[in-house]
Parts: structure tokens; C-alpha cells; sequence
């Protein structure tokens, strides 16, 4: 048991923020968010295929350098501290990690070998216009027509989905005899399938809609509601948690870096207990989701080693991820408006971004409401009433 | 980054978890899961001595003071399986938590041979003697002096003056007394880190009852009590620098101890939430999820503030624990009475007895009060970790 980064982690984050600084600041996001495609593709690219960073977590049998989530956490977190808005998340933080659950077929590990080598990028489809982590949310439904599989209905908050080569959905299983939901991959160019990019609040990252009309063409890689899709979708919340802390972190040294500037009434605002307190508040926040990320990051890499003891702690440390990051990236961002004061209220300043990139990311993959419903479960209060 | 434990780690586990079963369900029976610091205090004090004879009372130290050199492996899975085992919170942990690891690491040898075995072995119990009426947040301010005189067998120091909210100074041989050495002197200057004895007719204790109808912490005037010279730690005037790393001590391995009581009393609330139907309301079951997950995340983080204790630096982590724990456990005491309803505001007996998670939510309001507030944790923060500018001082 060492909870410390090994030198070699260390090195990965120092290249990336390198990387990431150079390439990557906010003034640059302002930008690339404005061209058609939501982000820079050179950009992208050159994470993928020059740095190798969408197969970090991938086994080398795909391409990958088979490291483990620790190390794609590193990379998620140094993104999610310049707001980066590309496919990686979407592709090597969501969508590789559902394929990864999924039973090994020979089209599953074409498409790890796709991702791994940033030939393409990929998205999940996992819930309809509500936007809600459960199978009720769930809007697309695998029928089949005239003896071929094919997905009616739609899709909703796909991210980077204009972009993306191909998607992930997840849809209710109509088939003759079948039921549960099911993990199906789809081609972007496909037909019958629409893609709709979608204006939204958050101004750092597209989310696209998908309509399904008779769409064919596509690859089963999981039916019956196997528990592979949960698991995937948990240390999918993993890899989002790890996007959100390095945010966090980020707009809390930009507002650390504000108020030890700012002079009113004579001396920096920062010298003043009403701040100085608040930002007390927002680090301990800060130090907590770190905590939860690191450690949710070793239970993914152990669940992985033995996934026959592994399931139970990984279900619980993605839901608690998600609560500590979602809800304190929220609180965070929102301080850094207030104690900016009027000028955080700006469009110009970049605050907002990251106000409305913690409200987005809240929905995305569950509220954190709806998982601390889950560790209620988890934890045994639905039991029946003991005497005591 | 790791976090699983090696096959030989867990053979500790079933070593550590053995023996703790085998006293806490045999000879320690009586003791079996006592919270309050000085409920059954010598039953308690005979259970520090077994630990020492069987060698597990402080097993991070070295093995010639009586520990077994473990690693910090081997010392999280001790304090996890003392508290699965139900045993009593420990009356000794002033001494094997504060004042030996200061010992160990600011004192010299023959303080080390002096002290370390008895604190090891249950033989010696200790107090800190650091706060006063007018230095409580601001510590440096204390007002309680010593200075050097010819006793019988050579120099000693001789101390006047008064200390306030010393927890079980009532069973303590020693303490760890924080005063000015310096005429004069004001703020951390001149200011010695005394190690004296308690019983001796210079020093008088007097309970103090708390808002938990408890008496566990208390005044301790020293009206010309004698300690050796040889029993300053650092030297003399330079005691500031060894009382703060005693507060970094309180951020040591013990937290994982008191972690492991917390996470009892939220088993404790779970259970009384399913036995009285609470455990149905969504809203109770999101603040219970929610304790949950504070709970845990102390474990992650302080997993992580040990991991790194070797460079010797405080981590971010470390600076906001202990803003993270009390205002946690604050909010559990909360969480505590609104689960249990009206029937926890009645006492379980006379004395103002209290059930458990009544007392939980009294006592919990000490935690953002003791070992420094919250507000004053807030500005540590904000200084240390942030470098926000220090607060001005009215007087200097």
C-alpha cells in the first residue's frame, strides 16, 4: 500500500501540463469552441497520435501502452484544468471504458484498436432527453426489422458527438425474446442515424442529439443488461471526476491568484477573513474530491486485477466520486464567481466557463442526488427494519 | 499508487485481529466499546498495559522503545482491526500520540530513555499542557513561566501559573507543559516545552464539567512545581517550533484510530435509522449517503497525508483535515438527532446519562472548538496553503 504517484506518474503529469499549457490554455479554448467541429482536430490529434494519450488505459494487445486508470486520471485531470474540450473524455474516458466491459468480440477490440491509435474517437449515447443515469432515462430501443437488428428512437447529451466517428448506444432490448438493455455500436455515417450538434449552456463542450430511424448497420456487444455496462458506466464516472478535479483546482488558483491582487480599503481582499475563509472552504472541497479521485482511480486499476472481488467498492467509490466532484466543483466555481466579484460575473472573465462546465458535468452520468440514492442502497438502508 | 495490501500485510491483519478478538471477548470484555475518555479509566489504564506487554501499543516505534519498527501498512491495518474489534478508545494516546512521537523526534537521548518505555508500556500517562485562560487560538500568547533554581539534586525549573482544558490530567504522571522561559518574552519567542511530573505538591487539578454533563478535561495550576533541567525539549526558549510539531503529530496514524470511532457511530446511526423507519425519508437518506462519503474521503485523505509523511512537509491534505473531520462529525451529531427525534432529548438515566448519539451530538460541537477552531484552521489554510497574507496582530 502506497498512496503516493510513482515517479513515472509524475513525469506523465509534468508532460502533459506542459503540453496542455502550451497548447491548451483557456484564451485558446475561447477560440476553438467557435470553429465547427467544437475543438481543435490538431489538437486532438496530436494527443492521440503523437503523445499516445487515448490508449494510456488500453491493453497493448489494442495498441495501448497498457497503464492503468491512475495514469488516464493524471491525464483527464491536467485537462480538466485548462477546460478541455475535445473527444478525449468522450472517447478514452467514457466510450473505451464501456468497451473495456464488454465481452471481447472481434469487432470490440477493432474499435479499442481505433481509439487506441486516435484513428477515431467515440461517444457514448446513454440517455434520452432527460438526461438522467437510469434505465428509465434510457430512449433508444434495439428492434428488429426484417430479420436485421436496428435502433429506433434517440439519444440525448452525447458529447463531442458531431465529432465522433462512432457511438456507443445504449438502448432497451426489443428483439424476440430478449429484454434488459443493451450496449450497441453504431457508425457515425451510418443511415437513419442523425446527428444534431446542441446549443448549450455550456459553452466549452458540445453535446450532440441522435436520432435513430431503422438505423442498421450496427454491432451488438452487450445484451441482457450484462453487469458490464454498469461497471463500465461507473469507471466511466471515475474518469469524469478526475476531469472535474483538475477544473476545480484550477479556479481555485486563478481566484487565490485574484483576491491576493485585488486592493480595496487599502490592502489586498485576500488579507480579509471573509475571503481568506471562503477560500479555506473551496480547497478543502479541492482536497476532498482529490482524495476520492486518487483513490476511486486504485479501486478501478484493482477491480481490473480481480474483478471477481473488486465490484462492490467499485460501485461505491464512482458514486462517491461523482457526488464529492460534481457537487464541490459546483460550490467551487460558484465561490470563484462571488469572490471575483463583478468582474466574475463577466463574459469576458473566464469564471463562467467554469461555473457552467461544473453544471453540465453534474447532469452528465448522474446527478449527484441520484448516487447518493445509490449509496443509500449500497450501503444496506433499504434493509429491512431491524429490531434493535 | 497502490492501495491494495501484500499477502504478508494481510497475515498481519489475521495476527493483529487474533489477539484483539481474544482480549476484547475475553479479559477486556467490560471495556468493549467505551467512547467516553474517562468511563472504566482504570480498567482502561490496565488494558494500555497489556497492549505493552504484548508489544502493540505504539508498533510505529522503534523496537528498542517498545514498538515493532511497522510500517505504515502495518499501522493502518492495526487501527483498523483495533476498532473492528470493539476495543475501548485509548486513555494513553497523549502519551502515544503526542507527547512520545515528540520525544522521539525533537528530544535527546536521555529523554528518550526516560520516557519512551513507560509511555510504551501503559507504566506512565500523559497530558499537554498548552492552552490558558487568555492563549487559547492564540497559543503563543501563554502567560505561564518557569525559571531555573538549585534543587537538592541540581538545577531545576520551577513553574507558576495556569493551564486550562487538560483532557485527563486527573489520571496524568506527566505533562507537557508549553511556557515562558524568557522574561519579557512575548509571542514564540522564548518559550520552553517543559516534560513534568503531575504528581507533586506544586501542581493541583480541578475538573472542569462539560456541556455533555462529563468532567474529562480540566484546570492545572502549577504553583512552584518542580521538573529537572534536563527535561526541556529543544532547547531552552526554543520550545514554539516543538509544541507545533506535536500538533503535527495529531495528524499522524492516530487519525485512522479515530476515524475507525466515527465510522462505529455512523454504523450506530444507520442502524437506528432502519430500526425507526427514518432510513425511508429521502432526505435522511441523502445526509446519511452524504456522511458516508465525508467519512470515506477522511480515509483517502488520510491515507494519502501518510503515504507522503516521509518528506516531512504538510500536504494540502493535511492542512484540511482537520477541518474536513470536525466539521463532519458536527454534521453527524446533527444528522444523529434529527434520525432519532424527540426520544433523544430525553436522558437514559439520572446523572444526565446520556444514550450514545445524544452524547455524539453534544460532544461534537468540542471538535470545531479543540485543537484549534475552525476559523483558525481556515486561516492556516489560507496562509499556509493558499499564501494568503497573515492576520495583523492588535498588539505587536
Amino acid at each position: 500500500m502506497q498512496f503516493a504517484f510513482t515517479e513515472d506518474q509524475n513525469l506523465i503529469r509534468e508532460t502533459a501540463r506542459e503540453f496542455l499549457s502550451e497548447r491548451a490554455s483557456i484564451a485558446q479554448l475561447r477560440k476553438d469552441v467557435a470553429r465547427p467541429e467544437g475543438h481543435d482536430p490538431a489538437l486532438f490529434q496530436a494527443m492521440t497520435r503523437e503523445l499516445g494519450w487515448a490508449g494510456i488505459a488500453l491493453p497493448e494487445s489494442a495498441g495501448g501502452s497498457g497503464l492503468g486508470m491512475v495514469e488516464l486520471a493524471i491525464l483527464l485531470e491536467e485537462q480538466g484544468r485548462c477546460l478541455y474540450g475535445g473527444p478525449f473524455l468522450a472517447s478514452a474516458g467514457i466510450a473505451s471504458a464501456l468497451l473495456l466491459e464488454s465481452p471481447a468480440s472481434e469487432s470490440r477490440d477493432a474499435m479499442l484498436s481505433r481509439l487506441a491509435s486516435g484513428e477515431a474517437s467515440a461517444s457514448a449515447a446513454i440517455t434520452g432527453d432527460t438526461g438522467r443515469a437510469d434505465a428509465d432515462a434510457v430512449a433508444a430501443e434495439l428492434i428488429e426489422r426484417d430479420g436485421q437488428a436496428c435502433l429506433q428512437g434517440h439519444a440525448s447529451f452525447v458529447l463531442n458527438g458531431h465529432t465522433a466517428d462512432f457511438f456507443l448506444v445504449l438502448a432497451h432490448d426489443r428483439r424476440a425474446g430478449r429484454q434488459g438493455l443493451a450496449l450497441v455500436a453504431i457508425e457515425a455515417g451510418a443511415v437513419g442515424l442523425e446527428i444534431h450538434k446542441l446549443a448549450a449552456m455550456d459553452l466549452t463542450r458540445p453535446y450532440a442529439r441522435l436520432v435513430f430511424k431503422d438505423t442498421a448497420g450496427l454491432a451488438v456487444l452487450a445484451a441482457g443488461g450484462t453487469p458490464g455496462i454498469e461497471r463500465g458506466l461507473q469507471i466511466a464516472q471515475v474518469a469524469l471526476a478526475a476531469e472535474q478535479l483538475g477544473a476545480m483546482q484550477a479556479v481555485l488558483e486563478l481566484t487565490t491568484g485574484y483576491t491576493g491582487q485585488r486592493v480595496q480599503f487599502g490592502r489586498v481582499i485576500g488579507s480579509f477573513q471573509a475571503i481568506k475563509h471562503r477560500l479555506a472552504d473551496m480547497m478543502v472541497l479541492c482536497e476532498a474530491a482529490r482524495s476520492a479521485v486518487y483513490y476511486a482511480a486504485c479501486v478501478v486499476d484493482e477491480y481490473r486485477a480481480d474483478p471477481s472481488t473488486g465490484a462492490q467498492e467499485l460501485a461505491e467509490a464512482a458514486a462517491l466520486v461523482k457526488v464529492q466532484c460534481s457537487s464541490g466543483f459546483h460550490d467551487v466555481a460558484g465561490n470563484a464567481i462571488q469572490l471575483h466579484g463583478g468582474i466574475g460575473f463577466t463574459w469576458e472573465y473566464d469564471t463562467h466557463l467554469f461555473f457552467k462546465r461544473a453544471r453540465a458535468t453534474m447532469n452528465l452520468l448522474g446527478h449527484p442526488q441520484q448516487h447518493r440514492e445509490r449509496i443509500a442502497s449500497l450501503i444496506g438502508l433499504d434493509a429491512a427494519t431491524e429490531a434493535t | 499508487m497502490k492501495i491494495r495490501f501484500t499477502a504478508a500485510e494481510e497475515a498481519f491483519r489475521a495476527e493483529c485481529a487474533a489477539w484483539l478478538g481474544e482480549q476484547i471477548s475475553g479479559p477486556f470484555a467490560d471495556i468493549r466499546g467505551i467512547v467516553s475518555q474517562t468511563f472504566r479509566a482504570e480498567q482502561r489504564m490496565e488494558w494500555e498495559r497489556a497492549l505493552g506487554r504484548a508489544r502493540w501499543s505504539v508498533i510505529g516505534w522503534p523496537e528498542k522503545y517498545g514498538g515493532r519498527d511497522a510500517s505504515l501498512a502495518e499501522q493502518v491495518i492495526f487501527a483498523e482491526e483495533y476498532a473492528r474489534s470493539g476495543a475501548p478508545g485509548r486513555v494513553g494516546h497523549l502519551g502515544t500520540e503526542l507527547a512520545g512521537p515528540t520525544i522521539l523526534h525533537f528530544g535527546n537521548d536521555l529523554q528518550r530513555e526516560r520516557f519512551l518505555l513507560p509511555i510504551a508500556r501503559g507504566e506512565e500517562f500523559w497530558c499537554q499542557g498548552y492552552s490558558e485562560p487568555n492563549a487559547g487560538s492564540d497559543l503563543s500568547n501563554v502567560r505561564t513561566r518557569a525559571r531555573l533554581e538549585q534543587g537538592p539534586n541540581g538545577p531545576e525549573w520551577v513553574i507558576e501559573g495556569q493551564k486550562i482544558w487538560t483532557s485527563l490530567a486527573q489520571f496524568a504522571d506527566w505533562c507537557f507543559v508549553v511556557c515562558r522561559t524568557e522574561e519579557g518574552s512575548k509571542g514564540p519567542a522564548g518559550i520552553s516545552y517543559l516534560l513534568v511530573p503531575m504528581k507533586q505538591k506544586g501542581v493541583t487539578v480541578k475538573p472542569i464539567r462539560q456541556m455533555t454533563g462529563d468532567a474529562e478535561f480540566n484546570e492545572t495550576f502549577f504553583d512552584g512545581a518542580r521538573t529537572r533541567a534536563e527535561y526541556c525539549v529543544g532547547k531552552p526558549g526554543e520550545g514554539w517550533k516543538v509544541a507545533m510539531g506535536t500538533l503535527a503529530f495529531e495528524r499522524g496514524v492516530s487519525t485512522l484510530a479515530q476515524q475507525m470511532t466515527f465510522r462505529n457511530e455512523l454504523e450506530l446511526l444507520i442502524g437506528a435509522a432502519r430500526a425507526n423507519g427514518a432510513a425511508k425519508d429521502p432526505l435522511i437518506r441523502q445526509r446519511i449517503a452524504e456522511a458516508w462519503v465525508g467519512l470515506r474521503i477522511m480515509r483517502y485523505s488520510a491515507l494519502r497525508m501518510l503515504s507522503r509523511a516521509t518528506s516531512g512537509s504538510l500536504g494540502a491534505e493535511a492542512l484540511t483535515y482537520k477541518l474536513h473531520w470536525a466539521t463532519w462529525r458536527k454534521k453527524l451529531g446533527e444528522l444523529a438527532m434529527d434520525v432519532v427525534g424527540a426520544p433523544g432529548e430525553l436522558c437514559t438515566g439520572e446523572g444526565y446519562e446520556l444514550a450514545d448519539l445524544p452524547y455524539l451530538y453534544l460532544f461534537s460541537r468540542a471538535d470545531t472548538i479543540y485543537g484549534g477552531t475552525n476559523q483558525i484552521q481556515r486561516n492556516i489554510i489560507a496562509e499556509r496553503a493558499l499564501g494568503l497574507p497573515k492576520e495583523p496582530r492588535g498588539d505587536r
